[in-house]
């Protein structure tokens, strides 16, 4: 079983992440929960969501406490939650933001390999793309490049499918450039 | 002669039916012709709330809900189901096996009358048989206090129900307490005539026709007991519209008035002479129509054949507080000819 | 069609497919989307022939209901918590007048203090109004019991309330498998009403009846709920031809047989306790109650016959003396020495761990469980806050002293 946790803020389309991820893994016809981290309905707010991928059927239904990829579509959660709490140590961690791990003065946090370790600037590639800030669909396209546990397709896929029309198309462009950018990196690091 | 049926019931063609003629307010009116009696004076009503029920004598609210019910049947070619609130009419037309109502006939409960008249409409759009309208009725507890809830949601959704409120003034099923339609100064259970201020506090209420008319409904419409051919013309007018109607009738309670039962029609009459019980018709939020005092008397002659006042009748003061919202009420509706 | 989509959307598109004729709807968490998707099904024109009423309240959801389905329409409403407790009054006339109205209750508890997540606190609080109450364990059930519960509250004229989890189902997409229109139709009759608001045949419904009469009818009542006892395995097997899919009938069990230990539970947390249980190695079995009204005695007790004890794992309880679910289970057991264990977890939306379950079974197989257990309790808090009631006649509110003693300091961080 592979499990998601993603951190964000109400607005942030965190649901709709967790949602679109596991509608992806649905299409690539695996077992999926996605559940969102549940609150009242408020901008601005903590919002957390969950996704699980496997195999077979799942039937856990706890909070995911030990996550195999965390996303964080929100720097500023750092100062307000342990938004790093059961990182398991072979996991991922892909955090929205253009500067690095020391300038966000979260690296005593960390005790990842550094190409477990992603900064993506989310929220540039989305304004590029859709015109606003939902870094969710951007964040996407970097897991599937970064963990290979979903297909790039599925991804666009399943927002196409959540998303029909334009809003689709803009955030299906965000999340391939996303995968190209990241997907390059692995290369580099890879070759070098 | 061979008797024909009607309704299932046995109707002898030579059965009597005996008038008292009291001026033109004479129930039936036999003076008239055919097509312009009441429907209480033909012989084809339809007797929807049947006799034998456990009214007490001279209850308005019975003689309020026949007068009504019987119009609706005929305004609707007797397609008509009935949702009934808790209350005196329920308890009184009912106790399983027995039923006075030979309508199709439903409570549920106390506070949802108006409701459960919503769900009905519902089912006969949805099976196609939009010819079966629907009552809702209730006393004034159940629709001014407790159904309140209901009835204005049934209002502003312009669900296609006639609610009707059989006003008696107070909670007369549990053993007369005050309601939000007991006026003040009157003796109720909860507001007894004791200490400095006796009786129902003159300064708490509400209006429902008023309130049923700011919810911009196709029809309101206040009626009384004493004069037959105006509640049944709002009750048919009502019948012949879609959407929310509401209409709440005068009906003077022998029990919890302390009133003798032969004057119930009497106070009803004099409920509205007096300007107590404005008559008035409103479509949309205007009001369209009201019906004029033909001889105005003093609130003290509707007040004093009833004990729940007579500590107001004694008390020169209160009694003036009366007249002066009588006088409001005429004032208000222009309720005197001379005003025009 | 196999679908990944959330719960609720599931439930929706199952109620569409038992054409039902009126809907009241009414929004409280965590039902809303239910309503709320079913509008979009009527307001599209995809699903025809229903009247959407969106209702004023609770009471009226339920109140409307009652008038449609007197009327002979097939009925469906839903709601949750305080919505449950408001519209009480209707909740015991429904089931008085034998009105096959179908209700899903998305499960969460009831305040003060207010609190939006998931227990089973409120479908509990109308355990005795004579409903026939079905708790869902996944999604999946979900769907499939509520096309089932239409067949059987019209069959008993009695209704039915499916009860499935706040949240951790409500608001869980996996994957369902949404049935075909052509299979639910060949399931569902069309709506036959035992008794109908009709001008051609007038009857009076829901008049009084007096102490000559009254304790036969609600004999009677009972003795309803005990046919649904035959009657509901029986619809799923009818289910399980035409769909392929088992929903378990009353109750469903997972290694019992041999099993020296059986949990007890409802609803959705069975899943989480079966994984809990396939990591360790004790002979412990599982027992989940599909059908809590009627309550299955029988089943029950022949299931858990063989166990050296029973543990109940409730989302709910009964203040001033213990487990509900519990109790009942009890009287299943009586004449037999099987001791029965109550542990009550996940109130409020408290998570339910496999960690805390882990030691659970532990305590249980090693016969160290108290009587009543508060799974996760804090009990340093707890203790803290009776000592100051103890000295302070004015120490405030519990809830706000408790969350302080707790630490905790941003209630939103919750998850």
């Amino acid at each position: 079983m592979f499990q998601v946790r993603i951190h964000g803020r109400g607005g942030q389309g965190v649901v709709s992440a967790a949602e679109i991820l596991s509608v992806a893994a649905f299409i690539e016809g695996k077992h999926s929960q996605a559940v969102p981290s549940f609150g009242s309905e408020r901008m601005g707010a903590p919002v957390v969501a969950f996704c699980r991928i496997d195999d077979k059927t799942i039937r856990l239904r706890e909070p995911i406490l030990e996550p195999d990829a965390l996303i964080v579509q929100d720097p500023t959660l750092f100062s307000a939650i342990d938004v790093f709490a059961g990182l398991s140590e072979n996991g991922y961690l892909l955090i929205n933001s253009k500067r690095s791990i020391e300038e966000l003065g979260i690296a005593d946090a960390i005790h990842l390999p550094e190409d477990k370790v992603r900064l993506v600037p989310a929220t540039e590639i989305a304004l590029k793309y859709i015109k606003r800030p939902l870094p969710n669909a951007v964040l996407l396209g970097a897991l599937a490049a970064v963990t290979g546990v979903i297909k790039i397709d599925s991804v666009t896929e399943a927002i196409a499918s959540k998303f029909p029309g334009k809003i689709g198309d803009v955030n299906i462009q965000a999340a391939e450039s996303a995968y190209k950018l990241l997907s390059h990196n692995n290369q580099e690091e890879l070759t070098c | 002669m061979l008797p024909k049926l009607l309704n299932g019931r046995r109707i002898l063609s030579h059965q009597q039916v005996k008038f008292y003629q009291t001026g033109t307010l004479t129930v039936g009116n036999r003076l008239l012709d055919a097509e312009q009696r009441t429907v209480q004076a033909t012989i084809d009503r339809s007797n929807s709330l049947d006799s034998g029920h456990r009214a007490c004598q001279g209850c308005g609210e019975a003689l309020g809900a026949r007068y009504a019910i019987d119009s609706a049947m005929r305004a609707t070619n007797n397609k008509l189901i009935a949702a009934n609130a808790t209350g005196c009419l329920e308890v009184f037309t009912t106790p399983y096996p027995e039923s006075s109502w030979t309508m199709p006939w439903i409570h549920s409960l106390f506070g949802n009358a108006a409701a459960i008249g919503t769900g009905i409409a519902a089912a006969m759009k949805v099976k196609g048989k939009e010819d079966v309208r629907v009552i809702a009725q209730g006393g004034d507890g159940g629709t001014t206090d407790i159904g309140f809830g209901c009835l204005s949601g049934m209002f502003e959704r312009n669900d296609d129900v006639l609610y009707i409120c059989y006003d008696n003034q107070g909670y007369m099923n549990t053993g007369v307490q005050r309601s939000s339609a007991t006026p003040g100064g009157a003796r109720t259970a909860t507001t007894m005539p004791v200490g400095p201020e006796p009786g129902a506090d003159f300064d708490k209420g509400k209006n429902v026709p008023l309130i049923a008319m700011a919810h911009d409904i196709p029809y309101v419409a206040t009626a009384s007991i004493d004069r037959l051919h105006d509640l049944e013309a709002k009750v048919t007018k009502a019948m012949s519209i879609r959407g929310a109607r509401y209409i709440q009738i005068f009906v003077p309670c022998p029990l919890g008035w302390g009133s003798a039962p032969a004057q119930t029609v009497n106070l009803a009459r004099l409920a509205v002479e007096s300007g107590i019980w404005p008559l008035f018709e409103g479509e949309n939020g205007e009001i369209t129509s009201v019906t004029k005092i033909r001889k105005k008397v003093p609130v003290e002659e509707y007040l004093k054949p009833q004990r729940r006042f007579a500590h107001v009748v004694k008390n020169p003061e209160t009694l003036n507080v009366v007249q002066e919202i009588a006088d409001r009420n005429i004032r208000k509706f222009g309720l005197l000819e001379e005003q025009e | 069609m196999l679908k990944q989509i959330e719960g609720s959307h599931g439930v929706a598109e199952a109620v569409a497919l038992c054409r039902p004729e009126v809907i009241c709807a009414y929004p409280i968490t965590p039902q809303t989307h239910i309503v709320e998707d079913l509008g979009v099904l009527v307001k599209s024109g995809k699903l025809t022939n229903c009247e959407y009423i969106n209702v004023e309240s609770e009471f009226a959801a339920l109140s409307v209901g009652i008038g449609s389905s007197a009327a002979g329409a097939r009925t469906y409403t839903a709601t949750a918590s305080q919505g449950i407790l408001f519209m009480a009054e209707a909740v015991y006339n429904a089931s008085g007048l034998g009105l096959p109205i179908v209700m899903t209750v998305g499960n969460r508890s009831i305040g003060a203090p207010i609190n939006i997540w998931n227990d089973q606190t409120d479908s509990m609080s109308m355990r005795d109004a004579g409903w026939i109450q079905l708790f869902v364990e996944d999604n999946q059930q979900a769907v499939d019991i509520h096309i089932q519960a239409f067949k059987i509250a019209e069959k008993l004229s009695l209704p039915v309330m499916v009860c499935m989890d706040g949240f951790i189902l409500t608001h869980a997409i996996e994957g369902i498998d949404v049935p075909e229109q052509k299979q639910v139709d060949k399931f569902l009759p069309p709506f036959v009403p035992r008794q109908v608001l009709d001008p051609e045949d007038p009857i009076s419904i829901g008049a009084m009846v007096g102490p000559e009469a009254f304790t036969e009818v609600r004999y009677i009542a009972h003795q309803k709920q005990k046919e649904a006892l035959k009657l509901i395995p029986q619809i799923n097997e009818e289910f399980k031809k035409i769909f392929g899919r088992d929903s378990g009938g009353l109750i469903s069990t997972s290694n019992t047989e041999g099993a020296d230990t059986v949990i007890v539970t409802l609803g959705s947390v069975i899943g989480t306790i079966e994984e809990a249980l396939d990591e360790q190695d004790e002979k412990i079995g599982a027992l989940t109650i599909r059908s809590f009204r009627p309550f299955p005695l029988e089943e029950i007790r022949s299931a858990l016959k063989n166990a050296k004890r029973v543990v109940v794992f409730e989302k709910c309880f009964a203040v001033g003396i213990g487990g509900i679910v519990a109790n009942n289970v009890r009287m299943a057991m009586s004449g037999t020495n099987i001791p029965v264990y109550e542990v009550i977890g996940g109130l409020g939306g408290r998570p339910i761990i496999r960690k805390s379950l882990h030691k659970l079974f532990k305590d249980a197989v090693n016969d160290k469980l108290e009587n009543v257990t508060f799974l996760d309790l804090k009990k340093d808090v707890v203790d803290r806050e009776l000592e100051r009631e103890k000295q302070l006649i004015q120490s405030g509110s519990v809830a706000e002293n408790v969350l302080r003693d707790g630490g905790v300091v941003n209630a939103a961080k919750t998850t």
